[in-house]
């Protein structure tokens, strides 16, 4: 299959690589998907505490360039946005910057899985509820 | 790979166990058969097939040499799958009144296991054994399995993912004793290691050129004459070529070239297996250098030029695309979204590890030295770089047991 230049790219270069504390109360971590199905992420965000901004964002996958490309893209986006607006970020969107093609599209809902799990998590931490997911994936 | 780079041309060819290159000397033999000498091997009146027969039946004693068969024995073919379904469904029509049983094994090539599914939905019996962890299989098993209905026992020379050579003197010796035919699908086999159909007990022999640097499109099936006599129902009717057993015109050209690779394969198997096992040897060593990598297969009873390696904690498809200036084959052992897993490595027992992924490599007498380093460079690279991004491989370095984590699979 022909990958798309910036698959390739997030593939050869793959940004924040790498592991936050999972148990500091400042960190969320997702863990998403099953070696069964040939994907597992792992997506950590670290949040400054006095202005909910997420200063720091670590992955790391076992899969397909395509999970690797979803999973390092998502990382970039994270940082710099607040807690609320990284619930934004919708798969399609990780879709259309990687040019992924219809097959692949289940690794860009694996990403946005691990970003709402990790969000989750690090709102478990604070006390706050976890935020259900109403979108319906096919 | 900044040091081999510059050396070899890339992509590098490791994927011999699919085809090989056509042998230069092979081919400049072929070439007069398509133009100057043009003649049907079949036409009995004029030179033009007589020029066509005798060159045909140069090919015929080059090959019968090589596996130590007459030049009668050898029954051409369009390749080795033809050859496996002649063999099967040949046996299952001409022997009915014998029986209907058939004995394979699960890790035969498709067109084996593919054929034998066929005549059982004609009525054969087939029983298909299992194979241990090193991909062999169990003689009490093999002897167990035959009944007084069992009209052949097919069962590999050596496997096409693994490269493990069965005990083919032990399985003749048990279907002679029970004076059932034997057939072996000898396609990765003849022209790499010594096969001799009289010293090893062979009744009926598949092959092929273009694994042995031949062209593709001709192959051959081996049909003893002697000892017993076998023969086989036509699947293909017409002319009558090939004493009945398999008619069309001969494909003349890629008989030549079939004829000249099984000469220089015979007169070279020595140095080329020493060269090329020296070669397979040093990869071999240098990726198990990997943690956590491990041969598939009998490391005793294999081929000299084949090696498959699984890499635990990496995933296939990353690892296809990592090394992608190799051009290798690869079967995930566990299910993946686009790589299907194989059933070779999971007969072997390799679906009980929970994540993996497996190369094979086949050399062949053009692979060079600096070609084995690159690869070598190369596939460590893209290993070691997987598992730094690999969840899996963390959690394995942690010591956690990756088999007691609920997975949340979608």
């Amino acid at each position: 299959m022909a990958y798309s230049e910036k698959v390739i790219d997030h593939y050869s270069n793959p940004r924040n690589i790498g592991t936050l504390n999972k148990e500091s109360k400042t960190v969320g971590t997702g863990l998403v998907g099953a070696p069964e199905c040939g994907d597992v992420m792992r997506l950590q965000i670290e949040v400054e505490e006095a202005t909910g901004l997420i200063k720091d964002a670590k992955f790391k996958t076992f899969g397909c360039g395509s999970a690797i490309a979803s999973s390092s893209l998502a990382t970039e986006w994270l940082k710099g946005k607040t807690v609320d607006e990284a619930l934004t970020i919708d798969n399609m969107d990780i879709v259309e910057e990687l040019a992924l093609p219809p097959v692949k599209i289940h690794c860009s809902v694996l990403a946005e899985d691990a970003i709402r799990t990790a969000i989750n998590d690090y709102r478990i931490k604070q006390g706050l509820e976890p935020i259900e997911s109403d979108k319906k994936h096919y | 790979m900044s040091t081999a780079q510059g050396k070899v041309k890339l992509p590098i060819y490791l994927d011999n166990s699919s085809t090989t290159p056509v042998d230069p000397r092979v081919l400049e033999t072929m070439v007069p058969y398509f133009t100057n000498v043009f003649g049907n091997a079949a036409s009995r009146n004029h030179s033009f097939g007589w020029s066509a027969e005798d060159a045909v039946d140069t090919a015929r004693d080059q090959i019968a040499s090589l596996i130590g068969s007459s030049a009668k024995e050898i029954i051409f073919t369009s390749g080795a799958t033809e050859s496996n379904n002649l063999a099967i469904k040949g046996v299952f029509e001409m022997y009915a009144q014998n029986g209907n049983h058939i004995i394979s094994v699960e890790t035969e090539h498709k067109a084996v296991i593919d054929t034998c599914l066929h005549v059982e939905k004609l009525g054969a019996e087939i029983t298909f054994l299992k194979v241990n962890e090193k991909g062999l299989i169990n003689l009490d098993e093999l002897k167990a399995a035959i009944k007084p209905n069992t009209i052949l026992i097919s069962i590999m020379y050596a496997n096409n993912e693994i490269g493990v050579i069965q005990p083919i003197r032990e399985i003749a010796e048990i279907a002679k004793q029970a004076g059932v035919l034997f057939h072996t699908d000898a396609t990765q086999a003849v022209g790499k290691i010594p096969v001799d159909v009289i010293a090893d007990g062979i009744h009926l022999m598949s092959f092929t050129a273009h694994k042995m640097y031949g062209p593709k499109g001709v192959g051959a099936l081996y049909v003893r004459r002697k000892n017993p006599r076998v023969k086989v129902t036509a699947q293909i009717d017409g002319g009558g070529h090939e004493r009945g057993m398999r008619s069309g015109t001969l494909n003349v050209p890629g008989i030549v070239g079939f004829g000249k690779a099984a000469e220089l394969c015979e007169q070279d198997m020595e140095k080329d297996t020493a060269r090329v096992g020296a070669l397979r040897d040093r990869l071999e060593a240098e990726l198990t250098t990997i943690e956590e990598s491990y041969v598939n297969g009998s490391i005793e009873h294999r081929l000299p030029h084949v090696a498959n390696i699984s890499f635990t904690y990496v995933e296939g498809e990353g690892l296809m695309m990592g090394v992608k200036d190799l051009a290798v084959s690869s079967g995930s052992a566990c299910t993946s979204a686009s790589l299907e897993p194989s059933y070779v490595l999971k007969a072997l027992g390799l679906d009980d590890e929970l994540a993996h992924s497996s190369l094979r490599f086949g050399l062949s007498r053009f692979t060079t030295d600096e070609e084995i380093d690159f690869a070598i460079e190369c596939v460590k690279t893209a290993v070691y770089k997987l598992r730094d991004m690999s969840p899996l491989w963390e959690m394995f370095k942690d010591g956690i047991d990756l088999k007691k984590i609920e997975w949340q699979e979608h």
